[in-house]
């Protein structure tokens, strides 16, 4: 191994696995009920998520999140496109609209209850509720921010319609759509599991709640490090997705930061 | 490559504030046709006019500004702690590139574990007062100051840091004059993020959790089936987040407006 | 080919009135390449927009190839002067080039076959696959001039498209734009601030009066036809020419507005 490698390796790879290490020893000999050992947590991983039950409640849960983000995307975007091309619109709406988005999203879960009963529809209108107002906003303002220069060669051209909408107004408006997509995939996580927690009878946040109600401790906290594997993997693909979106983003910035 | 559309000042304004208020009160006159018109039932959602009242009647209620003060209680902690510690945490790696990155991969790696994975934690190991909600806060809002200011750590002009070079300045020095004029404006964009995800995480786990505060006089008005009153806390949250997230904007752009260092992009 | 008559424009913003053309009348024929000079802030860029479609006059008449400019015509291209941004970064070189092609509705052989024609004739073929913001400012304008010409215009309208760009690369472009416009024989309306410039590419120089803008002349360059940066513009009549047109906005300059003089020889 070279030494930049080498290097490289450890800076990655050091301090999360010193954390670790030291999380296995200051637990190991713990005798609080609540903080069992490391060992243990990791000892009844395998037959606490890998039996069938849990196998199918892990992929609802993340489907209903899938299909709720999903939405939230599509009505987010369209809405924006829409409101962010008129000012006319964009005066008239945007205290509405602020109005609706410092609604802190949980806050909602007992009205979607109330609407919607406790099944899939309500748990997915529930994350389409807190996902929808950061991906709107900031499609918003990506429209509006859109260079007048581009407008004017696009008018210019006759650049007009769908081909104008895809070639234009989205691209342009794309980095500020994903930041607002960032944003609501956190929401939505978080909605998933509380509208799971409080009125369900399945899903990964129901069965954690369950283990904490059955005071299945080294359970309980394993489903913590399921959630927390969960928020890092789809993190991970998230930035994925957009490295490949706006790889024409990162290379203005970084002309632009060249010729400082 | 993007710049925000001419703001025009005088007539405009005016004519923007106005229409902003319109929309309001449309929006406000809808939910109070709605309902009464049957299209929604009234049971799910009342009209504008009762909540109104049930709003008027809370604020006459002493357990509500307990609840509220509760609230903006743990709130303010929260947020208060989380950008202590994420500024001075996300200066001090910042200053020391080692620890920039020595630290990165763990950042990476914990920063998108959802606060909401801790609440089981919190309540078995810290109960169900503010402490354990506090965790949550914390937790979620430090990210938010701590990605910032590891943003505006890495802006830091490279012409001016020849300088610095070249003038030897001192470790603590740079600090002042190099690293920290710069990552002010985007300590201050994470201190307004912060400040929303610290509401949000606050109502989060009054709900759930059940520390006192607003969150959890919905979850109070809810089970007892006081609808209204519960859409009407509602309301009070939202005016909640709309008054965090003017105030913090607005100190936002002042911090911005006399800064020397201009950034191109301000993420919502 | 281009006709325009009083043109007129006020600009109105915050009680004030300001009229930034007053009264503008020329005529370009087909394939001419005509440049319109002034001194700063008179209004050129506002004459083109309006010649363009984005901006409506207040009074007066513009005619594309006969008929009224009533939006943006469809067989006139313009060329920015922000040529950064006038170049979409998230499409490279060559979709640049085909992107008002495909407006146009033109199948997909045919669109290759022109991207690769305007490519070739500005210089630019072997970067077809690059992004616009890896390439340099002078190689950037040159996309947008052959994105102009790609979309087979008519006529082309060039806002002060070299200011921008270092006198190197300017004087490499302005050879660039005249040998493109003798290929492919478009009526070319050239603004500048440049009088060098002006004199150096145009056949007829259109020279602009201040606030409240007029034609203050449109002189006929009788330099031959076949101009060179190094013999060009050292020839006596260049001097000459340059001399006169310098001398005429500094007058346009001082005073209050000349009245439009006929088309004629200094």
């Amino acid at each position: 191994m070279s030494a930049t490698l080498l290097r490289r390796t450890v800076m990655v790879l050091g301090l999360p696995i010193a954390l670790i290490i030291i999380w296995w020893f200051t637990s190991a000999n713990s005798t609080d009920f609540y903080q069992p050992p490391l060992s243990r947590i990791l000892e009844v991983f395998p037959e606490t998520w890998l039996n069938d039950r849990l196998l199918r409640d892990v992929p609802a849960s993340l489907g209903r999140l899938a299909v709720g983000y999903t939405l939230a995307l599509i009505v987010g975007v369209a809405v924006g496109v829409v409101v962010g091309s008129s000012r006319f619109l964009r005066r008239l709406l945007e205290p509405v609209l602020e109005f609706l988005r410092a609604i802190p999203p949980p806050v909602l879960v007992p009205v979607f209850i109330l609407v919607a009963g406790i099944d899939n529809a309500m748990k997915v209108l529930v994350i389409i509720s807190g996902c929808v107002w950061p991906v709107l906003l900031n499609t918003v303002e990506g429209v509006r921010g859109a260079d007048e220069v581009l407008g004017d060669t696009c008018r210019s051209y006759r650049i007009g319609g769908v081909l104008r909408l895809r070639s234009f107004v989205l691209r342009a408006a794309s980095p500020q759509i994903i930041t607002g997509a960032r944003q609501a995939l956190s929401i939505g996580i978080i909605l998933m599991v509380i509208s799971e927690m409080k009125a369900a009878s399945q899903g990964i946040g129901f069965i954690i709640i369950e283990f904490q109600r059955g005071f299945q401790i080294p359970e309980m906290w394993s489903g913590v490090l399921v959630l927390g594997l969960i928020g890092v993997l789809l993190s991970l693909l998230f930035r994925a997705v957009e490295r490949r979106v706006l790889v024409w983003y990162y290379g203005v910035r970084a002309a632009e930061r060249g010729t400082r | 490559m993007t710049q925000a559309a001419p703001t025009t000042p005088g007539r405009a304004g005016a004519s923007s504030v106005l229409l902003g208020v319109v929309g309001l009160a449309g929006f406000a006159a809808l939910l109070e046709v709605l309902p009464r018109a049957g299209v929604v039932p009234a049971e799910y959602l009342p009209p504008t006019s009762t909540i109104g009242r049930a709003l008027v009647a809370q604020t006459e209620r002493p357990a509500f500004w307990t609840a509220f003060l509760d609230t903006l209680q743990t709130w303010l902690t929260g947020l208060v702690i989380a950008v202590v510690a994420g500024v001075v945490i996300g200066v001090v790696i910042g200053a020391v590139p080692v620890l920039r990155e020595a630290t990165a991969s763990t950042i990476e790696f914990l920063r998108p574990i959802p606060s909401v994975a801790l609440i089981p934690l919190a309540v078995v190991l810290l109960g169900t007062g503010m402490e354990a909600t506090l965790v949550l806060v914390v937790y979620a809002s430090f990210w938010q100051v701590l990605v910032q200011v590891l943003y505006g750590v890495a802006d830091v002009d490279p012409i001016a840091r020849e300088t610095a070079n070249s003038y030897r300045l001192g470790r603590w020095e740079r600090v002042r004059y190099l690293l920290w004029p710069t990552t002010l404006p985007y300590a201050m964009t994470g201190v307004r993020l912060a400040a929303s995800v610290a509401l949000i995480l606050t109502i989060t786990g009054e709900l759930t959790i059940g520390t006192p505060g607003l969150g959890k006089e919905i979850e109070v008005a809810y089970s007892s089936n006081a609808i209204a009153a519960m859409y009407s806390l509602v309301v009070v949250t939202g005016l909640l987040g709309v008054v965090a997230n003017v105030v913090t904007r607005g100190a936002e752009r002042r911090v911005l407006a006399w800064h020397p260092s201009v950034r191109k992009e301000i993420p919502a | 080919m281009l006709e325009i008559r009083s043109l007129r424009k006020v600009y109105d913003g915050h009680g004030r009135q300001v009229e930034a053309l007053a009264d503008i009348t020329f005529d370009v024929a087909a394939g001419q390449f005509v440049c319109v000079v002034g001194p700063s802030g008179c209004g050129k860029t506002t004459l083109l927009r309006c010649l363009g479609g984005l901006l409506r006059p207040t009074s007066g008449d513009i005619r594309v190839g006969g008929r009224p400019v009533s939006g943006p015509p469809s067989e006139l291209a313009i060329v920015f002067q922000e040529y950064g941004r006038s170049l979409f970064p998230w499409l490279k070189v060559h979709e640049n080039v085909e992107l008002p092609l495909k407006a146009k509705g033109l199948p997909s052989a045919e669109r290759s076959r022109l991207v690769g024609q305007a490519l070739e004739a500005v210089g630019l073929a072997e970067a077809r696959t690059a992004w616009p913001w890896q390439l340099s400012g002078g190689m950037q304008q040159r996309v947008a001039i052959a994105r102009a010409l790609a979309y087979q215009p008519r006529v082309m309208l060039m806002d002060e498209p070299f200011a921008a760009v270092d006198a190197q690369t300017r004087a490499d472009l302005e050879d660039l734009v005249r040998s493109v416009w003798r290929q492919f024989g478009v009526t070319l309306l050239f603004v500048t601030h440049d009088i060098d410039e002006a004199v150096y590419l145009g056949e007829r120089v259109i020279v602009l009066s201040s606030s409240p803008t007029v034609v203050v002349e449109d002189l006929a360059i009788d330099l031959p036809a076949e101009r060179d940066q190094l013999n060009t513009r050292s020839d006596p009549r260049f001097v000459e020419l340059r001399a006169h047109v310098y001398s005429r906005i500094q007058q346009a300059k001082r005073r209050a507005p000349a009245q439009a003089t006929a088309p004629r020889n200094s």
